[in-house]
């Protein structure tokens, strides 16, 4: 496991310091919010949706076990294997043997957050397994050996002419000639080299956005088409799930798809919608012979039952991510791991350790945008300050920081002694402005006025200007 | 009016009480002329907040008992904020155990407690200030106010009022500044990118003037627009409704 | 202890404790009523609002859609159709019993395989099991008759879709499927599409198509 998100502070110097991640932020990000805005104004039942889908979760989180084992019972009725993976390890362990026993050279694979979460590529590569990854924006970083900036849309962090470099350098069959400095061309050139994998590869790898207990079926939601293709041609489809992506039935999954889309892309659904249920049946010409499932643990038990429960409600739409002013300033890198955004902030500790992610529920606003925004209905500020609530318990937050608000607290708890030094305060502060009505620069406030001028006090606070008026 | 002039405890916030007490003036003027009596607790600090946001519970727990008791016994109690509106009415409740007694106070307080544009229009149903402000101006919608407390037309429909006003929407009112209370200093980087994002939208309504509704913010938006030597007025909205335009405006020289 | 024990049983440790039968009733219950939670207003109506709306978000999404009368007309139509897109008079079809009878000579020199797609087939026409109004939604399922791989290989996929198969809301698609199947049971696989491929990857700039189809062309037989 790298540990980036320790790195936070370093990686938004860069973040914010990168051009090309800039523009492509202020250019993309706003698309986001704008599409979202019409799809749920185009469905005036969209915030009751909300309400169900969260109830849905809630019931599902609280019945967990049960419905773990009627989903696994189900998928093994249906001719499928189920793998249950407490770790990361466990998992890559799982996938592996299964590709070793198909004899497998190439996998593809469909976009899968938890295949980040544990690392896979790095793994099967170190196998001696290629993977190729499909979905447009996760083929593109695989090329630059990234993580997904953006938990819905991998490659938002680059523009087109780095889309082109990368293009060149890796596909040497390229004419120099040829004009790839328009979108199309560079979708196009994509799907010609990739139909080639998904047509040669042994073993198709895929995510999962739901799992449904009452059938047994594993659900995929693309807009390319690539999971398709990479499930269906193959011998064998693996499909990736987190133990918390269980829904009870067809029509509970139906509801979540309809706020997962309109949140996700702004879309009413998204093109492809797949309901794949066991391997290739009696009489089918297409389709996986096997049908594998691997039931990721990897740290979610540990937030059931706690204050944090809430974050398993996530259906992984990106929605706080797109409207989330922080994460439009400095994009999904600076987040260090596989979750960016509000959400990851939440996300990440629990699953890497607070420890090893101190800064991400630190670094918001609060504005409380992600919980408007989130279609479970998540209340993500609420987490990111149980996440304080822990860094404060356990000492993890800067000595100058625990210092100076202790200081201040100790004097907001003493009216009296406060009064006194927020006078004093104001004064020295507005006598420091000589009439100008602000400063350049206050001892101990740099973070202040590295960018900002400070607005100087007025002289006297309101109690000893209310005691002197009224008295 | 009403005949009985609802008792009105002004909880004048950290900010405004050290940094600009002719907030709270106004404040006062505009709950008087709608036929308040206010009143100032004495024991009153600060809300809690920056140590609520810091994961110290403990000291907001302590905090919130103060200001609980400080205001016990108004009819009201009036904050012109809503970022400490917000935290009072939706946050102290879950400080506290439900069932029990500090519990239950603290459901009162939040029953009792409303942000100042709020107040005047929701519960005092005041439809027009009359005073006179010189501004083309464009309101920022605070964070917490707009979400915690859902206020985004009142503070318009009243600023419409005013003689003098004309309002200009600028593109994304509703996002953040990039204050955030202690954010903006811990990660002063992606504060600064948040406030030149907002400066474009509110240069780009060709206002003269720029009104919100919390000082925090205001004093972030008012410091980086003269930082880059905006010639951009700040006001708080109380200042503008109660008509005080002989007080230099946030930032600026007298 | 296997990691199913490991988890199931950390899963169990963390749950609110309560009367385990109650707790399965309560699964079980929900799993075989499966109730249905609210439905939009949108797709609900006749036949022709159901068409209607159908129609406008298949065209919403880059789709195209055409009405007809009398399904003995859909080989001519399809033979058109490729014409008009500069496709060769071919289709592939899988064994389903309503294309199989179609009378296909009416489409002219139009030629038809049978099979699953593959990589060279340029268009293919499937038999859909279900129209959804609210989201201009397909609904496939897998098997020799319709094979899944005409949905995603070839460059122009034309769907039929009997007006009688095209309801409101997905719910009505998954009761049709209860009764042909019985409770519980689904095919191998279950597509729903909505339009042609396509992606949004680079620059959220849509481009079409991405990996699967093209075109995407719903026949609606009144």
């Amino acid at each position: 496991m790298d540990l980036g998100a320790a790195n936070f502070k370093d990686n938004v110097g860069k973040a914010l310091a990168d051009d090309k991640l800039q523009n492509a932020m202020t250019e993309t990000g706003p698309r986001f919010i704008y599409k979202r805005t019409k799809a749920r104004e185009a469905l005036p039942e969209f915030d009751q949706l909300r309400d169900q889908a969260r109830d849905i979760k809630d019931h599902v989180l609280d019945h967990l076990d049960i419905y773990l084992e009627t989903y696994e019972a189900k998928v093994k009725a249906t001719g499928g294997y189920v793998h249950w993976a407490e770790t990361p390890d466990d998992a890559r362990a799982a996938v592996l043997d299964i590709c070793r026993k198909a004899n497998a050279r190439m996998v593809t694979k469909g976009k899968s957050m938890i295949s980040e979460e544990i690392d896979l590529n790095q793994h099967l590569e170190a196998n001696g397994i290629t993977p190729v990854e499909t979905d447009l924006g996760e083929y593109i970083i695989q090329l630059r050996n990234e993580r997904p900036s953006h938990i819905i849309a991998p490659a938002v962090h680059l523009t087109r002419d780095q889309v082109e470099a990368d293009f060149r350098r890796v596909h040497t069959h390229l004419d120099p000639k040829r004009d790839l400095t328009e979108i199309p061309a560079l979708v196009e050139e994509a799907r010609a080299v990739l139909r080639q994998k998904y047509l040669t590869a042994d073993v198709g790898i895929t995510g999962a956005n739901f799992l449904i207990a009452e059938t047994g079926t594993s659900i995929i939601v693309t807009n390319e088409g690539n999971g398709d293709l990479t499930q269906t041609l193959p011998k064998v489809h693996i499909v990736l799930a987190s133990i918390e992506k269980l829904v009870p039935t067809l029509e509970d999954a139906t509801t979540i798809l309809r706020v997962l889309a309109r949140s996700a892309t702004g879309q009413d659904f998204s093109n492809y919608t797949t309901f794949s249920t066991g391997g290739r049946r009696p009489g089918d010409p297409d389709g996986p012979v096997e049908y594998h499932v691997i039931l990721l643990d990897n740290g979610r038990t540990n937030v059931l039952g706690t204050e944090f429960q809430d974050m398993l409600r996530c259906i992984r739409c990106g929605a706080c991510l797109n409207h989330c002013p922080v994460y439009n300033a400095v994009g999904g890198h600076a987040y260090g791991w596989v979750y960016p955004g509000p959400i990851g902030s939440v996300v990440t500790p629990a699953l890497i350790g607070i420890e090893n992610a101190k800064h991400l529920p630190n670094a918001s606003t609060f504005c409380g945008r992600c919980e408007e925004v989130c279609p479970m209905r998540i209340p993500i500020p609420k987490m990111l300050r149980h996440w304080r609530e822990k860094e404060f318990e356990r000492h993890l937050q800067p000595t100058s920081m625990r210092w100076g608000l202790g200081l201040w607290a100790w004097m907001a708890k003493r009216p009296k002694l406060y009064r006194k030094a927020t006078a004093l305060a104001a004064r020295v502060l507005a006598n420091q402005a000589f009439g100008k009505g602000r400063l350049k620069k206050v001892p101990l406030a740099s973070g202040w006025t590295e960018f900002r001028d400070m607005p100087a006090p007025q002289g006297k606070t309101f109690h000893q200007l209310w005691k002197e008026r009224r008295s | 009016m009403p005949e009985n002039s609802p008792r009105v405890g002004l909880f004048v916030t950290c900010l405004v009480d050290m940094f600009r007490p002719s907030v709270g003036f106004a404040a006062v003027k505009l709950l008087e002329d709608a036929g308040c009596t206010v009143e100032v607790p004495e024991a009153q600090t600060c809300c809690g907040q920056p140590a609520y946001n810091s994961g110290d519970t403990a000291s907001a727990r302590a905090i919130a008992l103060n200001v609980i008791a400080a205001f016990k016994g108004y009819d009201y109690v009036v904050a012109p904020s809503g970022s400490c509106g917000g935290m009072m009415v939706k946050h102290y409740p879950e400080l506290f155990e439900p069932g029990s007694t500090d519990h239950e106070e603290a459901l009162d307080l939040s029953r009792r407690t409303h942000e100042l544009t709020s107040f005047l229009t929701r519960v005092l149903k005041v439809e027009k200030v009359v005073a006179q402000f010189p501004a083309r101006a464009t309101y920022h919608d605070s964070c917490s106010g707009l979400r915690e407390l859902g206020i985004r037309n009142e503070p318009r429909k009243l600023l419409a009022s005013v003689e003098g006003v004309s309002l200009r929407e600028m593109t994304d009112s509703e996002v953040c500044c990039g204050f955030g209370g202690t954010f903006c200093v811990k990660y002063p980087g992606i504060s600064d990118k948040m406030l030149e994002k907002k400066l474009r939208h509110i240069e780009a309504t060709g206002a003269d003037t720029l009104i919100a509704g919390d000082l925090g913010c205001l004093m972030n938006m008012a410091g980086k627009l003269k930082r880059v030597g905006s010639a951009i007025k700040v006001r708080h909205v109380a200042e503008v409704l109660a008509g005080d335009y002989g007080t230099p405006p946030i930032a600026e020289a007298e | 202890m296997s990691a199913r024990e490991t988890i199931l049983g950390r899963v169990r440790a963390k749950l609110p404790k309560g009367p385990e039968g109650a707790r399965r009733e309560a699964v079980e219950l929900h799993m075989a009523q499966h109730p249905r939670n609210l439905i939009p207003a949108r797709g609900q109506g006749d036949i022709d609002h159901r068409i209607r709306v159908f129609t406008e978000m298949m065209l919403a999404v880059g789709g195209t859609v055409e009405i007809i009368d009398d399904i003995n007309e859909v080989p001519h139509h399809v033979a058109v159709y490729l014409r008009d897109g500069n496709l060769p008079a071919v289709v592939r079809r899988g064994s389903d019993p309503l294309l199989a009878k179609l009378p296909w000579h009416r489409g002219g020199t139009l030629e038809v395989t049978e099979g699953p797609a593959v990589d060279a087939d340029r268009a293919s026409i499937s038999h859909a099991f279900a129209g959804v109004a609210e989201s201009g939604t397909i609904v496939q399922i897998s098997g020799p008759e319709n094979p899944t791989t005409l949905n995603f290989l070839p460059e122009a996929h034309i769907v039929v879709l009997e007006s009688a198969a095209l309801f409101a809301s997905y719910e009505e698609a998954w009761s049709k499927l209860r009764n042909s199947m019985g409770e519980g049971n689904m095919p191998r696989t279950v597509n729903m599409i909505s339009g042609p491929s396509r992606t949004a990857d680079i620059e959220q700039t849509i481009v079409r198509p991405a990996h699967g189809p093209k075109n995407m062309h719903v026949i609606i037989v009144r």
